[in-house]
């Protein structure tokens, strides 16, 4: 299989216990895929004060996975540390592609890359296919219009994968580990982190439940977000929140999702008060299943859920609780 | 404080107008633009800091020459000055052309922050600002909450949003921070703010100004190229419950155990 093309580079992220970040799992599994289709092999790179957890978690998806300890990672802002690690191992080993998360830190690595080695970057892919390259689908324009780009010159480049578009699947046989150096100087200025702030995390992060239940602008403030946790509960999902909601001091910006907050694709979003404006429709739209309690009938909802009822959140969300203690 | 703001004009979400030319360049003419919506919060963000620290705010922008009426509205909103980079070779520009352009222009101002938004409404790549603190060595924040210089240190903190709350990071000046939301909501432009804006310079700059050569950056030398583009697959029909609570309740019960969500 591998040895005269360059392989399908992985840049992994962590979580802050050292285990492998699931967006990484997700993207692991499209370089596999792709691996196979450009005839290469997929591999990884793990960068980290205590890679080894991430590292064997991340062989599980592909053949080989590469584990730099560096302790400069621990108490500084890590991605731009990462990239110049991942930049060493992929200047000596061209790859084929370089795949990371197009979440914050996948971002930050993807662009401290595209610095260090001069290369281009397709962004916020939705689905990649190889048509001799990396073929590469994104979801513009609020959800508009789908494109589909290339590098143009067949040269290799960065490509950042949108959180749950790919599902995360182990390969059938584990791949092999190997330490990798952090020898050399970092030439970038290293960002210190000097303090830790914990806030209360919400139980299950919001891209990952499979079922969010979400408050808008209507649910009217902290106490109606009661009625939402309670669903939520009902339903055993997690809870979500327009930009509205966060802006006011209801719910904590980490559940807020659209252009400015996360984008989720949960099997099921029930949207309360929502009234499914651009901004917002663009972090849900692809959700399996939609479903929308709003007073208005024209709301912009209307268009894409499966389900809209119209009428009071209040009244109607008290009765689903009724219907779900009655079924339960 | 010297603070350069980055500033992309996109074409108005709101209305809804979005389209690409045939050969996948976004189509200017199509849709009114207005400056990108997470670029004011980080406006907002520099305007805070010079009013507390004193100083002044340039808006840079890389554009066509019509970006001078959106970088308008920046100056309205406190904004001291902008900066539009603007050429016929740069239609077309990939995100590595942005790069090197911007990175070329900030070399010619002096600053002790840049600042940038999250990312763009169009492209939502949110990579530049990475890429351009590499290309200028400077230290780079990103995700800030909060951003609190202390000019005297010549440090500044950031508030950077994590997974399970904030890191507070810290880095000597000048430096590039990528800003949220959090920063606070950007404010409206007064009549007077608008007034005065209308005799700000707007400087504008050439490749050649900035020593760029049209081969290496722009159109022609796109590293990236868009082969297709087509509609999402539409979703299936909406269903409307217009009843009682809870006539509304059980088609929602009856929808969720029909497909096996419950």
């Amino acid at each position: 299989m591998a040895g005269s093309k360059g392989a399908i580079w992985v840049i992994a992220e962590t979580n802050a216990d050292g285990s492998l970040a699931k967006s990484s799992t997700e993207v692991a599994t499209l370089a596999r895929a792709l691996a196979g289709e450009a005839d290469t092999d997929a591999a990884g790179i793990v960068v980290a004060a205590d890679p080894k957890a991430a590292a064997e978690e991340l062989a599980g998806y592909v053949p080989r996975v590469i584990s730099i300890a560096e302790k400069a990672a621990d108490g500084n802002a890590w991605a731009q540390i990462a990239a110049q690690r991942a930049a060493a191992i992929l200047t000596s080993d061209a790859p084929t592609v370089v795949l990371t998360g197009a979440g914050p830190d996948g971002r930050d690595v993807a662009g401290t890359l595209a610095g260090l080695l001069e290369r281009p970057v397709l962004v916020n892919a939705t689905a990649i296919d190889w048509e001799h390259g990396p073929s590469v689908q994104m979801s513009v324009f609020g959800g508009k219009l789908v494109t589909t780009s290339a590098f143009a010159n067949g040269e290799w480049g960065i490509v950042t994968v949108r959180p749950n578009v790919v599902t995360a699947e182990k390969a059938k046989a584990a791949g092999k580990v190997e330490a990798g150096k952090a020898d050399g100087q970092l030439a970038l200025p290293v960002v210190k982190i000097v303090e830790r702030i914990e806030e209360a995390a919400s139980a299950l992060p919001i891209e990952e439940a499979r079922i969010i239940v979400s408050g808008g602008r209507g649910v009217g403030g902290e106490e109606g977000f009661g009625l939402v946790r309670e669903i939520a509960e009902a339903l055993g999902g997690a809870v979500g929140a327009t930009r509205a909601a966060v802006d006011s001091g209801w719910i904590p910006y980490a559940q807020q999702i659209g252009q400015t907050g996360k984008i989720v694709k949960p099997q099921l979003y029930l949207a309360l008060g929502i009234s499914g404006a651009i901004q917002h429709k663009v972090g849900m739209q692809t959700a399996g299943t939609i479903v929308g309690i709003n007073r208005d009938p024209d709301a912009p909802i209307a268009e894409f859920a499966d389900l809209v009822v119209v009428g009071d959140l209040f009244e109607v969300g008290k009765a689903l609780l009724e219907e779900l203690k009655a079924r339960a | 404080m010297q603070i350069v703001v980055l500033t992309k004009p996109v074409p108005d979400p709101a209305a809804a107008a979005e389209r690409l030319t045939p050969d996948g360049r976004l189509d200017r003419a199509a849709s009114p633009a207005v400056i990108n919506g997470n670029d004011e919060y980080v406006l907002e963000a520099a305007l805070k800091l010079v009013e507390a620290h004193g100083g002044e705010v340039t808006l840079l922008s890389m554009a066509p020459p019509n970006a001078v009426e959106t970088m308008r509205k920046g100056l309205a909103m406190g904004a001291h000055r902008g900066v539009l980079v603007s050429d016929p070779a740069l239609v077309g520009s990939d995100q590595w052309s942005t790069i090197q352009v911007l990175a070329a222009a900030l070399g010619e101002l002096a600053y002790d922050l840049v600042l940038a938004g999250f990312d763009t409404s169009d492209g939502v790549g949110g990579v530049v600002g990475a890429a351009i603190a590499t290309r200028l060595k400077l230290p780079y924040l990103s995700s800030a909450a909060k951003i609190e210089p202390d000019p005297d240190a010549g440090t500044v903190r950031v508030r950077r949003i994590s997974p399970t709350g904030f890191d507070v990071l810290e880095a000597s000046m000048p430096a590039l921070i990528v800003g949220t939301q959090l920063l606070g909501e950007p404010r409206y432009p007064s009549l007077k703010g608008i007034m005065a804006a209308r005799s700000k310079e707007i400087v504008t700059r050439s490749l050649g100004d900035l020593g760029l050569d049209a081969g290496a950056v722009g159109g022609a030398a796109s590293r990236t190229k868009v082969t297709g583009q087509q509609k999402p697959p539409a979703r299936g029909a909406t269903q409307v419950i217009r009843g009682t609570p809870e006539e509304g309740a059980k088609a929602i019960v009856e929808l969720l155990a029909a497909r096996r969500l419950i």
